[in-house]
Formats: C-alpha cells, structure tokens, sequence
C-alpha cells in the first residue's frame, strides 16, 4: 500500500481515476490547482487504486493522503 | 666503506617506517573497505590528482606509536585538471578516521597552505569524530579541531571549498561538509549527523536508523546538508573534478572560458513552453536548449526540486543558472527553494561566476503552512543574495513573473544587466484571474445572470492582459529587451562576453544584517 499525498496546499482539480483502477507507475492521477498552476500528482508506483479520498474542488493541505495505491 | 653501510641502514628505516605509514591501518580494516565497497585513502587520492600524483605534509605524524600511521589523515598538495589544489584525507583505517591531536594539527597546517597559496581546498571525509582518550589535546584548545571550523569559514568565499563525503562525519566534524561550498555524498556509505542513533536512543529514547536520520539520500532531498548524491566513490572523485573545472583558484582570479560546444540537439523553446500560462513544463529540456551539450552540474538536484540551480556552460562561458520548474509544484518558491537559491547565488558570485536567472514563477507559496515556517524570512534571505550579488546577472522572464517572484528572479528593480522577456512573457503583481478576484469579487458576485457574469470577467482579464502587454512593459523600459526563443541563447551567450568587464563597487560597510 503507497499513499500518494499532496506536495503542496490546494484545491483538487481532476481527479483522473477511480477506485478499483489499474495505474502505471508516473501516471497522473490527480491534478491540483494551487497559486493558480496545475500542478500533476504523480504515483510512485504501479497498482490498483485503494482508494481515492477526494473531490473536485476540495481543498488539501500539503502531505494529506490523495489516494493510496494497493499492490 | 662504512659510511655507505650507514647510510643503508638509515634507508632501510626509513623505507620501513615509509612502508608502514603508506599502508594505513591492520589489514583486517582494509578487507571492512573492500565489504563497505569504499577504497583506501591513497587509492582515494590517486584518482583526484591528475597521474595519481601528490606532495604530503605529516607523513610521519605519530609514528612513534604503533597503530596510529600518519594519525589517521593524510594532507596532500598536488593538480586537480592543472590547477593545483590541497586536500585532507581521513584514513578509516586508522581508528575509524577519528581526530587525535596531529590528526587536528595536519589538518589546520593544510588548511593555512591553501590559504597562503590561495588554492582551493578538499575535505575527503570519512571519520567516527573525535578521539575522546586524546580530548584534551584535540578539542578545546587554539588549536583545537574548533580552529579547522574556524579556518573553513575564515576561507568561506576566499577559496573554494569542497566536501567528498565517503564515510560518516559524526558530532562536531558534520561541520565539516557544513561549512563547506559544496557537498558530494556517496548513497549507502555517507552520513551527517551530530548523534549517532545509539545517542538518540540513549539521550531522547528515539529508535530510528541511520540512513533515515543521517543518510545520503535524506541529506540530499529533505534536510539540504547535501548538495550531489552519487553512487560511489569513484563518481564522487570524478563529479568533484568536474566542479572545480567551473571555478578559479580564488576569489581574486576568474574562472577560465574553454571551447565553445554546440547545445543538445532537442526540441526549440518554442516547442518546449506551453502557451498555457498554467500548464507545466520541463525547465530542465529549457535549460539543455541554452546551454553547451553535456556541460550542466546540477546542485541540490534533489532539495526543493521546484527550483533549479546549477553551473553550465554558454558558448564556453561559465555560468550559474537559477531556474524555476514549473513541473514541480508549479514553480512556486518556498522555503527550501528560497534558502538553496540564496547558498547557490552566494556561491557563483563569491568566484565571479555569472548568473542567468530563468524565470516562470507564480510567486512565493502563501498560506498557514509556509507562513509559520518563515517564508518572509526565507524568501528575505534569496532576495539578499540575489540583490547583492555583483557579478553579471541576467534575468530572462520566460513566461511569467508574478508579484515577489519577479523580485526573487532578479527584476528590473534589482539592477540586472538587462531583463529579457520571451515574446510569450508576462510580468504582473499576480497572474490575470487572480487579480480580477482581488479587485472585482464584490461585483462579480453581485452579478446574478450567469452569463452576464462570465462576460464581465472575461472582459476585465482582457483589460488586465492589455495592462500587463509585453510590448507595453518594453515601451515603459520596464523590461530591456523582447527576444525571439530561438535567438536567446546567442543573445545569452554575446552579452555575458559583454559584461564579463563588469565592476560595480557596493557601498563601504562592515557586512550587511542577514535576514536568516
């Protein structure tokens, strides 16, 4: 289980993918917008997405969990 | 007859004692490098001077006793690509590398001839610290080990000094690679740390590992101690040559312009930046089209990957770069990136190195977070070293340059040689959207019909995007000139020739109050 979290404080853009999905290693799964840039949430790792704690114009602080990607 | 008898048997001693003094410590230490995948000190040295070869000070120092050859350390005089440098060595083993009081002494003697010679100095440091059985000796004295700190910071800007990290450097030799330009860790065998986990457990009850507390890697990305991770000593030795190739001697001297080396074949700027003034991009593909093929060391590559910072070439020129990276965390500067520029733009112009600031910046981060960590403080600390720097800067403003990120990026205000804006550019106290929110919120908000609503805001963006126009700011004479992506690394490269002549003396005072 790898957790993806946010690198810095802003507001959930896109959210690129949904639970139970495959995911490739440096995929974008979460775009965030943040002192008005995009800024591309990356996983670390290839797997099946646990789980997806966000939505749409949530706002997350920096190292809140996004997603956690399962094995 | 008896005379030439004598006169072998002095060599026969010496040649002993030699022989003794050159193979370091017990053999079993050697075979703990060899597993450790670490090489002996004298290999070490082999490899950093040009032929392996080296004059040494000291080499005898404490040979009276028997397990301690030249008391751990070797201090050595020699050429790094031709320009003549000095070093300290540890010797692991050697009672792990610690520092008796001739290790201290040979230290500070090494440390006072690269003064005098004006040349700069290395520290190959691999040691377990002090050796407390010989502390009264080597700690607290004037010439104590505190003196090797002393000297290092008296030398800080005069010389340049640069750390290899092979081994540990533990309590108060973590201030070696602290106050040195530069630091090269080699990942699995390298650490800082000023109490070793068996301390941490004993004194403050934390269990943690020594790579999670001092390692390498931790040290290169999160704490910022480290500036180059490589992968082992041998790298480390050749990525050292290759960074004293940027610098002078001292500061008196410049650094030396080689051969002119075509850039990267790639794709063109054009290519490289979106129009979005929101999308991300890669400054590092940027950067690769500016500069001589093959001629970037990055430093901090992994600390506040947000910014970068690293020494090039133009056209041969020596150059040190602070570029945003707006594929990280959008380019905004925050507390790490602000404090790694400030220690780079020190540096470059401590040794008349250039500096080309590659601007695409949002601004500085804002909210709770980084203003409790001191981000005014910080973001301070870059704007002292940038605005004070003398050497030659050039700021280009790739694509934006909002609020005190313009500032941070060498600006117009803080005395540039010129400001260069790509035709995309945009300079503003914030981007278009944000500052239509700031001064008409009220107003939108009022706006009940949708549509009327989104006119109204597309209209003023439109206004706010006329007053922030490019060609306006360069008929103001806010910004020097407007370039053509294509042409900026000629440009670049002819006015750093232009400039290398510049003098620009600061006022007479003791030294400014650092905001850090």
């Amino acid at each position: 289980m790898t957790q993806v979290k946010a690198a810095m404080a802003g507001t959930v853009f896109t959210v690129n993918v949904a639970e139970g999905e495959e995911v490739q290693a440096g995929q974008v799964i979460i775009v965030l917008e943040s002192m008005k840039m995009e800024i591309p949430v990356e996983t670390e790792i290839g797997g099946k997405v646990t789980s997806v704690n966000v939505q749409v114009g949530d706002f997350v602080n920096e190292e809140d969990v996004l997603a956690v990607i399962g094995e | 007859m008896t005379n030439m008898t004598e006169q072998t048997v002095y060599n026969e001693k010496l040649n002993e004692r030699l022989e003794k003094v050159l193979s370091g410590g017990h053999p079993k230490y050697h075979e703990k490098l060899k597993e450790q995948n670490k090489l002996f000190v004298r290999d070490r040295l082999k490899l950093l001077f040009d032929d392996g070869k080296y004059m040494e000070d000291g080499r005898f120092a404490n040979c009276e006793a028997d397990d301690l050859p030249a008391d751990g350390v070797v201090t050595a005089m020699g050429q790094v690509n031709g320009q003549t440098v000095c070093v300290m060595a540890n010797d692991s083993t050697v009672k792990a590398g610690s520092w008796g009081s001739r290790t201290v002494e040979k230290i500070i003697r090494i440390q006072e001839i690269a003064e005098k010679n004006r040349v700069p100095m290395l520290y190959l440091v691999d040691s377990a610290g002090a050796r407390i059985t010989d502390q009264l000796e080597m700690f607290p004295n004037r010439r104590g080990a505190g003196r090797i700190f002393h000297n290092q910071v008296r030398l800080s800007g005069f010389i340049p000094q640069i750390c290899l990290l092979f081994g540990p450097s533990a309590a108060g030799g973590a201030y070696i690679p602290a106050f040195c330009d530069i630091v090269i860790m080699v990942e699995g065998n390298a650490s800082m740390y000023l109490g070793s986990p068996r301390m941490a457990e004993k004194v403050i009850g934390e269990k943690v590992t020594l790579e999670e507390m001092g390692g390498a890697r931790m040290h290169c990305s999160v704490s910022g101690c480290g500036d180059v991770l490589v992968e082992s000593e041998e790298q480390a030795i050749s990525e050292a040559r290759r960074y004293l190739g940027f610098f002078p001697a001292n500061f008196t001297e410049k650094p030396s312009v080689i051969d002119a080396v075509a850039a990267k074949t790639g794709r063109s700027l054009e290519e490289i930046i979106p129009e979005n003034q929101n999308a991300p991009f890669d400054m590092y593909e940027a950067i690769n089209a500016l500069i001589d093929a093959d001629s970037f060391f990055d430093i901090k590559k992994l600390f506040a990957p947000e910014l970068i910072t690293g020494l090039a070439r133009i056209e041969g020129q020596p150059v040190g770069i602070v570029a945003n990276q707006p594929k990280v965390k959008g380019g905004v500067l925050f507390v790490d990136s602000a404090d790694k520029a400030a220690k780079f733009i020190t540096l470059c112009d401590a040794f008349s190195i250039p500096l080309l600031f590659l601007a695409d910046v949002p601004g500085f981060m804002i909210g709770t977070k980084v203003e409790r960590d001191g981000i005014i403080r910080h973001g301070a600390k870059l704007i002292m070293a940038m605005s004070s720097a003398t050497v030659p800067k050039i700021s280009v403003v790739v694509r934006k340059a909002y609020g005190a990120g313009l500032y941070a990026m060498a600006g117009p205000a803080f005395e540039p040689d010129v400001c260069i804006a790509l035709p995309t550019a945009q300079i503003a106290v914030m981007g278009p959207e944000a500052a239509v929110n700031a001064v008409y919120s009220n107003k939108i908000e009022a706006i009940e019909d949708p549509k009327e609503k989104i006119a109204f805001v597309q209209a003023k963006h439109k206004e706010y995007k006329e007053e922030i126009d490019i060609y306006k700011m360069a008929s103001e004479l806010i910004i020097d000139e407007i370039i053509a992506p294509s042409d900026l690394r000629s440009v670049l490269a002819d006015r750093f020739r232009f400039y290398s002549t510049k003098e620009l003396p600061l006022p007479p005072k003791k030294h400014p109050v650092y905001p850090v």
